[in-house]
């Protein structure tokens, strides 16, 4: 973790933006297997969601961050929503790790009086297009960042993100001595909680860890139920300034942390100096939760981006709430099923709920904090949530979340 | 298999004389001219000292296996029918990592710390791949 002194330093660069924004409006599409939308259309309907949400029409957006993951640009949206008056718009380039980042861009527009209402969109027809699952002779996902796997690492056989990570996975478990059995803690735990939420794609599919245990090998260590699922659908969330989320339809939900990190080398896994740490979140936490106030054993709830299990066995030692290697145990005993001290996934994640880009854990955390999902899985008392991302290799995103 | 080509690297200026090397049977590592860092992948810059100058030097073609994959499933028709393979990091002597299979080797000889030796693999008149087998 970080030495007192940066702690000291993180609080002094980003305070100021503490508590500055919040999440005004969350929105989504159903998540399905199969969809006859096209991508755009799954986000301009989550977007609309999103804004009727917040109850606010969508001529007062004037930021646009749609992911870089969707394909969708600006353009897209600003012109089928038909916006007047564009101020601001990013686009991140760190896969998966993009959408907090994005929110970081957001608020960081709003908070410096550029923008006064933010629209961000993400997700992906992962079902019904681009399946990673189908074996292909086209090249990865065409982001500049792969080129060089492309040269030097596809020809080997390299080509997916389950080879890349299951890597990472073997040398976790040849360090620290962590087993299939805790990744497949996270998998089952992630699997009871969107059993809970009719929501989720895996609703009403239950999963014991022997199940987990039996499912195939896609790329040892990781197995089929490490992986996280192929999904259609897309999701939303408008982000004003606390003020103005005050004033709007739902509670505000302010964002007290933001931070975004990266890994060392930003090459390739196999390149990282610590191929078992996610280093992009290491570096974030201690600014996130400096800028917050708060440290780990303050989070109520986490949703943490499994992409594949072994993620978020991971990040929980990158952000702090045990020790590096320590991530095997941690999970187990039901510490991050509803009812433990750590409930995790709330809503199922990417592994059981679906695939958004890690959009749906932003909307999930929300939800959580407004005390708005089934009574079955609503963490008591919910006031704080961490959010996270992780993309690229071993980028990261974190944000803190409060109830009002 | 008529028809599914193996993807094989497309040289950059940059990454030419790695390349070109493994024609040769020779396996090369971008040196710091003015440091003498070792780097890969290729770079135009050391991130050390920010030279731009740099050389291509000779690696000895050992090192370790620092982790691996075992993959199940294909995914490019090329592995189809070569499922399960092994995908590793190699861990050089130099202190960079290339990323390889190790064919021929059985499965159960694989485990991270075992040595390794580079070979190589002339796919066609226009790439040679380097390669890795247990010593």
């Amino acid at each position: 973790m970080a030495s007192p002194a940066a702690d000291t330093n993180a609080r002094a660069l980003a305070s100021w933006l503490s508590g500055r924004c919040a999440i005004a409006g969350i929105g989504q599409t159903p998540y399905t297997r199969g969809t006859q939308r096209s991508t755009l259309e799954l986000h301009l309907e989550a977007a609309l969601a999103a804004l009727a949400d917040a109850g606010l029409e969508a001529d007062e957006i004037d930021a646009l961050m749609p992911n870089e993951m969707s394909g969708v640009i600006t353009e897209d949206l600003a012109l089928c929503l038909g916006l007047p008056e564009l101020r601001f718009s990013s686009t991140i380039r760190t896969g998966g790790a993009s959408f907090i980042s994005a929110i970081q861009s957001a608020c960081l527009a709003i908070a410096g009086g550029v923008a006064r209402c933010a629209l961000l969109t993400a997700g992906r027809r992962g079902y019904s297009a681009q399946r990673v699952s189908k074996t292909s002779e086209g090249s990865m996902l065409p982001m500049p960042i792969l080129a060089t796997m492309d040269e030097f690492e596809r020809p080997y056989g390299n080509s997916v993100a389950a080879q890349w990570f299951a890597q990472a996975a073997r040398r976790h478990m040849h360090e620290f001595g962590t087993t299939s059995e805790h990744f497949g803690q996270i998998a089952v735990a992630c699997r009871a909680h969107a059993n809970l939420n009719p929501r989720a794609v895996m609703h009403g599919k239950p999963m014991t860890l022997a199940d987990h245990q039996a499912s195939p090998l896609i790329a040892d260590p990781l197995r089929l139920l490490d992986c996280s699922l192929e999904t259609d659908g897309a999701a939303a969330v408008v982000i004003t300034s606390r003020e103005e989320a005050r004033n709007l339809r739902q509670r505000a939900i302010p964002i007290l942390g933001l931070a975004e990190g990266h890994g060392d080398p930003p090459t390739s896994i196999t390149q990282k100096h610590d191929m078992t740490e996610i280093e992009g979140l290491r570096r974030a936490a201690p600014q996130a939760f400096g800028m917050a106030g708060l440290v780990p054993d303050d989070i109520d709830c986490a949703q943490i981006y499994d992409g594949f299990s072994w993620i978020t066995l991971a990040s929980l030692e990158a952000l702090g709430f045990c020790k590096q290697g320590e991530g095997g145990p941690f999970v187990l005993g039901g510490r991050i099923q509803l009812g433990g001290a750590l409930p995790l996934n709330t809503a199922g994640g990417l592994l059981s709920e679906a695939h958004v880009s890690g959009a749906n854990h932003v909307l999930e955390a929300v939800r959580q904090l407004r005390r708005e999902v089934e009574p079955a899985r609503q963490v008591p008392n919910c006031e704080t949530a961490l959010v996270t991302c992780e993309g690229d290799f071993h980028e990261g995103s974190v944000m803190i979340l409060a109830r009002e | 298999m008529a028809g599914i080509q193996r993807p094989l690297p497309q040289p950059t200026t940059r990454s030419a004389p790695f390349w070109d090397a493994a024609k040769r049977h020779q396996l090369v590592i971008q040196r710091c001219s003015a440091c003498g860092i070792f780097r890969h992948y290729p770079q135009p810059m050391c991130r050390a000292c920010h030279s731009l100058a740099h050389e291509w030097a000779r690696a000895s073609g050992r090192g370790e296996i620092y982790s691996y994959s075992v993959a199940h499933r294909a995914f490019h028709p090329w592995w189809k029918e070569r499922v399960p393979y092994v995908i590793a990091t190699i861990q050089l002597e130099e202190g960079v990592r290339i990323l390889c299979d190790l064919p021929g080797v059985p499965l159960a000889e694989v485990a991270i710390g075992r040595r390794v030796e580079v070979c190589f693999e002339d796919v066609d008149e226009r790439v040679t791949l380097p390669r890795f087998r247990l010593v």
